[in-house]
């Protein structure tokens, strides 16, 4: 059976459990670990697309479904493209021997980028099979037509079908970026509310996660973490390990220690009775000095991100009426609900990896890098896992079954238990914000914008050190944190800005990029301060932002964001009576300041006793062009807005000055049903436009709408993330009562 | 020493062998017996996602030893409903996409049908409060509410 289709297989129908590796040689799909025939590369179309004797399609993606519904979407968009039905695509997720490397999926851009390759792929693809059909048979080529898959003549006449024009063979095309692409106004498929593929499986126990993937002989690990983040191993003893029934053995690799198994409870009873001592590692900052620390780090370098005008001397002028804020963000993490899990086989010198890795042409040259093996000898399979939300502990899981596996020469699973997710995840840094600005003298306008941010730095790669490479010893990356100064800058009309990065030199933790990574922080401050400003300004907040305005997109998007939400003009209220205060408050982006337009309205309601803060509602405007699927696009904007409203008022990680403490729920609590807003929704739809990101913008609007709502409620301002009670409360008290 | 422990999974007689009485349920249903629904969370009974019913009552199978199940029906989300023949609340869960990565549905799933079997037709507060222990990290919950009163309306 072949791996790829034997795959498929039971992901759609929970067949076969166990993935043997009696595998029959084919072209489309190699022998575990050999090198294959099919292209990869992305300026082939054999790299992304084949057609075979059925005339059934296969999609090969770079970019993986973590979730969010893009199987669904990058079938939608190649079906439109070729003129084929829905049914008869099949999409191949993130396996480096057959999908081309389209980059991580991060940032937004597995539509924008990696679909729009695709759909360019399934274009040049047509034209060129309507060129050969026209010059075989000598009719023009604007009198072909397509349906489902068959090209057919203007005088009506049978016509040639994909399957007998390709049939299976290579298409030998170099993708074409100037192929003529199917005009959106002939749309049947993309824009359209399609069912997502995967959610029957889901829903019925039928889908296979990475967490459900079994090799015939695999045998489980777990891996057991230092004391303390940099903490050395000083001793190990397997002695009471070796009285459980099952237990295989350890593995010990500088301070990383594993124990195997014959079964998963075995690995973790013996992973709870290793003894160890550790060395005494201190090296965290103290928690409640964290933003003194951040303030004082080293700064390695000054980026300006946005600069207009001169705004040095703008803040100088006579008269001029400086105001300014800083803003902290805690440190998150990515908590997904499923530990990270992998496994892995090393077998005559090739490593086959599953995972659930948003990356996995990444993470084979980040493998063979710490194995000191060739790129080429390492296959990574993409299995969808729990949701990661960015680069959580998916790659570490990886690397701890690769090591594992290459040591023991047998298949090994890895499991990560809910204290590895929360304690050895890479985070979300902290991040401090400094935003100031001159408004004139008769206070009327702002003259004068500038915020620096100070945000950990940026390696070379874009990859996160391996966990397991870290306590081995092995090779490995630096850790990058994300492109967090994106949306420092400010998308307005202010005269003169400065928006500046401080890359420092240290962070507390490991840092990654968690959902909107930098774009949340950023905007979270910007948008507050906004707030701020119309405020001393005593102007209504979505007039302020629309006078500061000249992007008719944006302006649009905030009229109708008024209009879904019933805005009605506010002035700056003076603290309310009674026991619960509410208020709403108003954010804006213009993602990274090119792409797409994102408004919120949050409805809040705070507990003057308790300082509790309950986002009733959110209204949410977006336009991100033209929408390939409208409720897979809802869906994201719903899970963007409890998410982040979760981030906001409840998320922070504890520490103390050796490892993370928060290493369970109740210790890192997320929101709850009872608390969770409701949420409405304006899409904007332009077919016409390019297809632009949903999986974050809306996340990075939702800080600043609640704080600007609880201001709003109590006259109170909220500047430092999570806004758990306790804070609140004590803003309260602090605020004079009026 | 090994032991065997009968007990009824999705209305047929299983039984599972094991030298550890005190092997969590989770671990014996999906690595003993093939079970995909329950799924492995946290192991702390704090998230839910491995939510089954036992006598009909929902529990978190991670912190349930295998012992206690002996002699009692054990339902997973496999046998809640199949794909040609679901559930209401799977239909609905369909129906509303009420899903992101899904790997919380199975307990979402699980604790709603046990709601619905006590509780004919609950209001919203009442849904909300019987989830209130199901952790879901996408934030699918406005399209879970939708779905679990869809589940039942349908039921009603």
């Amino acid at each position: 059976m072949v791996l790829n289709e034997s795959r498929r297989r039971f992901l759609k129908t929970g067949g076969a459990l166990v993935v043997t590796f009696a595998l029959s040689p084919t072209k489309a799909a190699p022998t575990v670990g050999a090198t294959t025939a099919k292209t990869v590369a992305t300026d082939e179309i054999d790299g992304f697309l084949a057609i075979d004797a059925r005339g059934r399609v296969t999609v090969y993606s770079g970019k993986v479904d973590l979730g969010t519904g893009l199987e669904t979407a990058l079938t939608q968009i190649a079906a439109e493209e070729l003129s084929v039905p829905l049914d008869r695509v099949t999409v191949i997720q993130g396996d480096t021997a057959l999908t081309p490397d389209q980059g991580i999926t991060w940032g937004s851009l597995s539509i924008q980028n990696g679909g729009m390759q695709i759909r360019q792929a399934a274009a040049t693809a047509r034209e060129a099979l309507l060129t050969q059909v026209a010059s075989a048979h000598g009719v023009a080529k604007e009198s072909l037509t397509i349906k489902d898959g068959v090209i057919t003549p203007g005088s009506g006449d049978k016509g040639w079908s994909y399957a007998e024009l390709v049939g299976g063979r290579d298409l030998h095309l170099k993708l074409d970026a100037k192929a003529r692409l199917k005009d959106p106004k002939d749309y049947t498929i993309v824009g359209q509310p399609v069912a997502r593929l995967d959610i029957p499986a889901k829903v019925t126990g039928r889908f296979t996660y990475m967490h459900d993937f079994k090799v015939t002989g695999m045998v489980h690990a777990r891996v057991i973490r230092p004391r303390g983040l940099k903490a050395g191993l000083l001793t190990w003893s397997d002695a009471k390990a070796r009285k459980i029934p099952g237990y295989l053995g350890a593995v010990r690799k500088e301070n990383f220690l594993a124990v195997l198994g014959r079964s998963e409870w075995a690995a973790i009873k013996a992973s709870r009775a290793v003894d160890t001592t550790w060395s005494d590692w201190q090296g965290l900052p103290e928690k409640a000095k964290l933003w003194e620390y951040v303030r004082g780090a080293e700064v390695v370098s000054v980026e300006d991100v946005q600069k207009v005008g001169n705004s040095a001397a703008a803040m100088q002028t006579a008269g001029a009426r400086t105001v300014s804020a800083s803003y902290d963000f805690a440190i998150h993490t990515h908590g997904s609900i499923g530990p990270s899990c992998a496994v892995a086989h090393y077998q005559n010198g090739k490593l086959t990896v599953w995972s659930a890795s948003q990356q996995t042409h990444l993470l084979r040259t980040q493998l063979s890098n710490m194995l000191g093996m060739q790129p080429a000898d390492v296959r990574c399979i993409y299995l969808e896992g729990a949701g990661c939300y960015g680069r959580n502990g998916h790659e570490d899981a990886a690397a701890d079954a690769a090591l594992l596996a290459k040591e023991t020469g047998r298949p090994v699973r890895v499991q990560w238990m809910r204290e590895d997710e929360h304690g050895w995840d890479p985070k979300g840094p902290p991040t401090l914000i400094d935003v100031r600005a001159a408004v004139d003298a008769a206070g009327n306008e702002v003259r004068a914008w500038e915020s620096q941010a100070f945000i950990p730095h940026k390696p070379k790669e874009s990859a996160v050190t391996l966990l397991a490479a870290e306590l081995a010893g092995l090779p490995r990356d630096e850790a990058f944190p994300g492109n967090i100064s994106q949306s420092l800058g400010i998308p307005y009309t202010v005269p003169n800005i400065r928006a500046t990065a401080r890359w420092l030199a240290e962070t507390p933790f490991r840092p990654s990029w968690i959902r909107a990574p930098g774009r949340m922080q950023n905007t979270f401050a910007n948008e507050s301060f906004v707030d701020e400003l119309a405020v001393t300004l005593g102007v209504d907040p979505l007039e302020f932002r629309l006078r500061h305005l000249d992007d008719q997109r944006g302006i649009e998007l905030l009229r109708r964001l008024a209009t879904l939400s019933a805005w009605t003009p506010r002035r700056p209220m003076a603290r309310q009576a009674g026991a619960v205060l509410k208020g709403r408050g108003l954010a804006y982006v213009k993602y990274e300041l090119y792409r797409t337009y994102v408004g919120a309205v949050a409805d809040v309601e705070v507990d003057g006793q308790s300082g509790k803060v309950t986002v009733k509602k959110f209204y949410v405007a977006h336009d991100c062009g033209q929408i390939i699927n409208p409720d897979g696009l809802r869906n994201q904007i719903e899970g963007n807005v409890v998410q982040t409203t979760s981030r906001t008022l409840l998320e922070e990680l504890q520490f103390d000055r050796s490892r993370v403490t928060s290493v369970d729920w109740a210790s890192y609590p997320i929101l709850k049903f009872p608390d969770v807003p409701d949420v409405a929704i304006d899409l904007i739809d332009r077919p016409n436009e390019k297809p632009w990101g949903a999986g974050e913008p809306t996340a990075a609007v939702v800080p600043a709408a609640i704080a600007n709502a609880i201001a709003g409620a109590t006259g109170v301002r909220l500047r430092s993330v999570p806004m758990t009670s306790e804070k609140v409360l004590a803003a309260l008290h602090a605020a004079p009562s009026s | 020493m090994s032991m065997r422990i009968s007990f009824q999974l999705n209305g047929k007689p299983a039984s599972i062998s094991t030298d550890d009485p005190q092997t969590p349920l989770l671990y014996a249903l999906r690595d003993g017996l093939g079970m995909r629904g329950p799924r492995f969370g946290c192991g702390l009974g704090q998230c839910g996602a491995c939510t089954v019913h036992l006598d009909d009552a929902a529990v978190r199978s991670c912190v349930i030893p295998v012992s206690a199940v002996a002699g009692r029906k054990v339902v997973t989300l496999e046998g809640l409903g199949t794909p040609t023949n679901p559930h209401p609340l799977q239909q609905a869960f369909m129906a509303e996409q009420a899903v992101q990565c899904g790997y919380c549905i199975n307990g979402m799933i699980m604790q709603a049908a046990a709601l619905l079997k006590a509780t004919r037709n609950p209001s919203e507060e009442q849904i909300r409060t019987a989830l209130a222990e199901n952790l879901c990290r996408c934030g699918t919950h406005v399209r879970i509410l939708r779905a679990v009163k869809r589940a039942a309306d349908m039921m009603a």
